[in-house]
């Protein structure tokens, strides 16, 4: 396990490190970032102002070492639009991303997983054929398109929810709904397929020969070893919740770190989209690294080995 | 040895349908497949005809015609079947062009990752070692990148337009791509007939495009088919979030944006382009579901 | 002697597209305390679906029925689901082919021996625990304590199937079912498995039901045969009988590929007897062995055959006479 985790650490690391580059680099895509700042109808000398004012003219790699050398230490700039410390921008909104990515995580796992073991337990049944259609159309379902029509539905038709903002709690529903919505079709399906594998395993068949009760049976011997893929699968989900929170939070006017990333993205304030390219990366880095661990640990073979 | 007539099986028995034949009876008898295929086939004969189907100048503005609304309300009419946007634009005309965006954007995104993808995988899978190694760790980082985000980044600095939102796209989903063509190499290339080709020294490209790709070939058409479907989604995403396929295009993607400052009032102004959007998904992710199902049955539930 | 178990015209049968498939044909016998029947036949005869007949445990498409089927006096037929879960692993335990897959993986040995105790039995876990200690040890298993807080994939193939066993006896079952419990197994392995199943039967003079191929075996553990083809009995007998003098052609045909007595070589298998096994789907007409039967006469494929009774209490299911099959019997063995 020692020797896993360790592994597992170092390829975390060269990860972080291979996109620490990419985001950084990102920026010079577009080819002069001054011109970009600056606007169109900048003449050349404001331009060559801001070029040596923000630094841009010296080597890309020294810009580089500067930037990665103060990130690791938290500074990522100052805002070019807010006039404020990105990190201190990005920690302001943190909460608001989170709160929204954990509901919805518990939200599909609360309705993914019992989903896919009754599917499991009944194939071809009603059940299972509902949990089919919902997970075919989820799929299918723009999320952006799907947060509008709730908005409608539920914030003018039927007003009982607030259809935008993020200062109470009935704020993050209508959110929490789409984005979860959003993650519950793979959930269903991983838990279904892993169930129907692991109840026909012989070691199922052994609880049964033992006599154990069908929930010990179902609960102890089956979703034990069903959820292990599930697992790693959720914190891949909850990375891409986040980067889905982008539509989400736009949509819904909930200020987190989504709706940031959009606000800053249109103002071409470089610092702190750089920096939410790095701590989204790094996050689903992290969450990676986490289920990793999370697995061994479930999985006896992994971790004794 | 007494051998009795009972019990010998038929030639039927044995030999049973043709492959073909099972296919064939798959493909047919396969629900998803076939509903996902006719929506589909009416999508793209909508694209390809559109100039013909389409009542109006998908373009063509008239102030004096702004947010009519559609023939089942009773201020509609059948001039404009769909009613007109907030520029008095015929909307089923620009529902009619809005097929060809996503459908173009699709078909061009998952090219352009299905050769990158398919070539990091193929030599992943073929090669294995070192070159599995880098492979695997740009999937990882790759993976590690929020696809939005990135993406939009990108668009707003280079400027966005139609091939910018296709090049971007097309460099961004091609993980699955390796993921998939990565195992399935691997598996075709520890069959018999391959360690053969290697043995009588054929060269690596002759195996790899004779013998590996062949094979390989279903499993590449399903992810396709679903990178289709992300890619759809992910323009009409941008084109939402004002990132994408620039006005005055009719990308549904688009139409919502406009048509959300109108949605109290005019609601069908993104009800039916979402709806469109939904049926194209739908129908491009049952093809997708569908055909792995027919390709790989064994693989089912 | 005691009757344990009882069976009486088990059927089981799977409806698939094609048909019926009828995999258990009426098949009847009787196991007493402490003994030991040995079933053999080919691959696909129904000797698994037999077993998980009897535990209750068929796929759940597969339909049983029987006119007699009782454990130790207790009627099996008419018990639902919950009481048939009260019996199995309590009077009746099972041993699996597969040690390698049997065990979850996911649990340790511990765990996994104490909760049939637990479930059936009023013990606390410290119990249960010294009881698996103690079985652990009567399996040949060293350092059992120890064992007890590892997981399956640390064990090899012979330990997990000890572990089984063991894992089978936690309870005091009146009956132990042992579908070919070592054919995963080296061949070394198996001979000890199987040594240690009889010992450990006889000692706590248990039924046991030992499903195998492996004739070397039969010989000398099994004090009664069944002989299975195609879903039937063909031929049953005590292990001297059969051996001795095998009535059915099946029976010989099997016998001959193994040495004579004695010599037979550990781990001896069936041999293979030329022909195949009829379709099980649908019913048969005639003898099912008439198509590879040497001695197959033209009634052998129009008249259907009954269990018949030679002297002992032998049976088998053959147009011919005894005379003549103990005739065919002695061509046989000296051929
Ligand atoms: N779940 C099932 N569905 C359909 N047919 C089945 C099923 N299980 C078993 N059968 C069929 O029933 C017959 C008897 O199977 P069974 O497993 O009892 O054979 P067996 O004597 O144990 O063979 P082996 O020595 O290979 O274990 C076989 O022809 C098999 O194909
Ligand atoms: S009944 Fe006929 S075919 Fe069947 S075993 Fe006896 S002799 Fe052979
Ligand atoms: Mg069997």
């Amino acid at each position: 396990m020692l020797v896993y985790t360790a592994k597992r650490l170092v390829l975390a690391l060269l990860v972080a490190f291979t996109i620490s580059v990419l985001s950084f680099s990102l920026l010079f895509l577009a080819g002069d970032p001054a011109a970009a700042i600056a606007g169109e109808t900048a003449t050349d000398q404001e331009i060559e102002r801001i070029r040596t004012m923000f630094g841009f003219d010296r080597p890309i790699w020294l810009q580089y070492l500067e930037w990665v050398s103060r990130a690791i230490q938290g500074d990522f700039g100052r805002s070019y639009y807010f006039g404020m410390p990105v990190t201190e921008l990005i920690l302001s909104r943190i909460p608001v991303t989170l709160t929204l990515a954990g509901s919805a995580m518990a939200f599909a796992l609360v309705v993914g997983i019992p989903m896919g073991v009754i599917a499991a337990l009944y194939p071809n049944s009603i059940i299972d054929r509902i949990a089919l259609t919902i997970a075919v159309c989820g799929q299918a379902l723009p999320s952006f398109w799907f947060a509008l029509m709730l908005i409608v539905l539920f914030g003018f038709m039927i007003p009982i929810l607030p259809p935008s903002g993020s200062d109470s709690w009935q704020h993050f529903i209508l959110p929490t709904i789409v984005l979860g919505y959003y993650a519950t079709p793979s959930l269903m399906r991983l838990t279904r397929t892993g169930m129907l594998e692991v109840l026909s395993a012989d070691y199922i068949r052994t609880a049964r020969a033992k006599g154990l009760f069908p929930r010990t049976v179902l609960f102890k011997h089956a979703l034990r070893n069903a959820v292990i893929p599930v697992v790693s699968v959720a914190a891949v989900e909850f990375g891409f919740m986040l980067g889905g929170s982008i539509v989400i939070e736009t949509v819904f006017a909930l200020h987190g770190t989504g709706y940031l990333a959009w606000e800053s993205i249109r103002r071409a304030d470089f610092p702190t989209v750089q920096a939410l390219i790095l701590v989204f990366s790094l996050f689903y880095v992290v969450l990676t690294f986490v289920s990793d661990l999370l697995n061994a640990w479930l999985d006896p073979r992994i971790r004794v080995a | 040895m007494a051998v009795t007539s009972t019990t010998i099986p038929t030639m039927d028995a044995i030999v049973g349908p043709s492959p073909g034949q099972r296919l064939r009876k798959r493909v047919f008898g396969h629900r998803g497949v076939m509903i996902g295929g006719i929506i589909l086939l009416v999508m793209v004969l909508m694209a390809l005809f559109a100039p013909l189907i389409a009542p109006h100048d998908p373009y063509t503005q008239s102030l004096a015609n702004r947010l009519v609304p559609p023939v089942w309300h009773e201020t509609g009419s059948w001039t404009h079947p769909l009613g007109t946007d907030q520029l008095g634009r015929d909307y089923l005309s620009r529902v009619i062009y809005g097929v060809r965006i996503s459908l173009f954007i699709g078909i061009s995104v998952a090219f352009v990752s299905a050769i990158i993808g398919s070539a990091m995988g193929l030599a992943a899978g073929y090669f294995g070692g070192r070159v599995d190694l880098v492979v695997t760790f740009l999937i990882t980082c790759r993976l590690s990148m929020p696809v939005i985000l990135v993406a939009l980044a990108v668009v707003a600095l280079i400027g966005s337009s139609l091939t910018v939102v296709v090049s971007v796209l097309g460099l961004l989903l091609w993980d699955r791509f390796a993921v998939v063509m990565r195992s399935a190499t691997m598996q075709v290339r520890a069959l018999d007939y391959v360690a053969s080709a290697r043995a009588a020294g054929c060269s690596n490209a002759r195996i790899v495009f004779s013998e590996i790709l062949p094979n390989v070939m279903n499993p590449l058409i399903v992810v396709a088919t679903l990178e289709i479907a992300n890619a759809v989604l992910l323009e009409a995403a941008l084109s939402f979030l004002g990132l994408g396929v620039q006005p005055p295009l009719p990308s549904w993607g688009l139409m919502i944006s406009e048509g959300k400052d109108y949605l109290l009032f005019d609601p069908w102004l993104i009800t039916i382009p979402g709806l469109m959007l939904f049926v194209l998904l739908l129908a491009i992710n049952l093809m997708g579901d569908g055909m792995r199902d027919v390709t790989a049955p064994e693989n089912r539930n | 002697m005691s009757r344990i178990l009882e069976v009486e015209n088990l059927r089981v049968d799977i409806p698939l597209e094609s048909g019926t498939l009828h995999a258990v044909r009426d098949i009847s016998f009787h196991v007493d305390k402490g003994e030991t029947l040995c079933i053999v036949g080919e691959s696909g005869c129904g000797k698994s679906l037999t077993s998980l007949a009897l535990m209750g445990l068929l796929p759940t498409k597969a339909i049983r029925t029987a006119n007699r089927l009782s454990l130790g006096g207790r009627d099996l037929k008419t018990l639902n689901e919950t009481q048939m879960a009260d019996i199995r692993g309590s009077r009746m335990a099972m041993i699996f082919q597969e040690p390698m897959t049997s065990l979850n993986p996911a649990y340790t040995i511990g765990n996994q021996l104490a909760e049939a105790m637990l479930r059936h039995r009023k013990v606390n876990p410290n119990e249960a625990r010294e009881r698996a200690i103690y079985l652990l040890e009567k399996v040949g298993i060293t350092a059992a304590a120890s064992r007890l807080g590892q997981y399956p994939h640390q064990l090899s193939g012979g330990l997990r199937q000890r572990v089984m066993i063991a894992m089978a006896l936690m309870c005091g079952p009146d009956m132990i079912l042992a579908d070919e419990p070592t054919t995963a197994l080296d061949v070394t392995i198996q001979a000890q498995i199987l040594h240690l199943l009889a010992n450990l039967q006889k000692e706590f003079e248990m039924g046991l039901v030992l499903i195998t191929h492996d004739l070397g075996i039969v010989a000398r553990v099994a004090h009664r045969v069944a002989v299975m083809y195609a879903g039937q009995i063909v031929e049953e007998g005590t292990v001297e009988d059969i051996f001795r003098r095998p009535m059915h052609p099946y029976t010989q045909g099997l016998l001959r590929c193994i040495p004579i007595p004695g010599k037979t070589a550990r781990g001896a298998h069936l041999g293979s007897i030329p022909g195949m096994v009829p379709s099980l789907i649908g019913d048969l007409k005639g003898c099912a062995f008439a198509n590879r039967c040497p001695h197959a006469f033209s009634d052998c494929n129009t008249t259907d055959v009954a269990l018949r009774d030679a002297s002992g209490g032998q049976r088998y299911r053959c147009l011919l006479s005894q005379e003549a099959a103990t005739q065919n019997a002695r061509e046989a063995a000296t051929a």
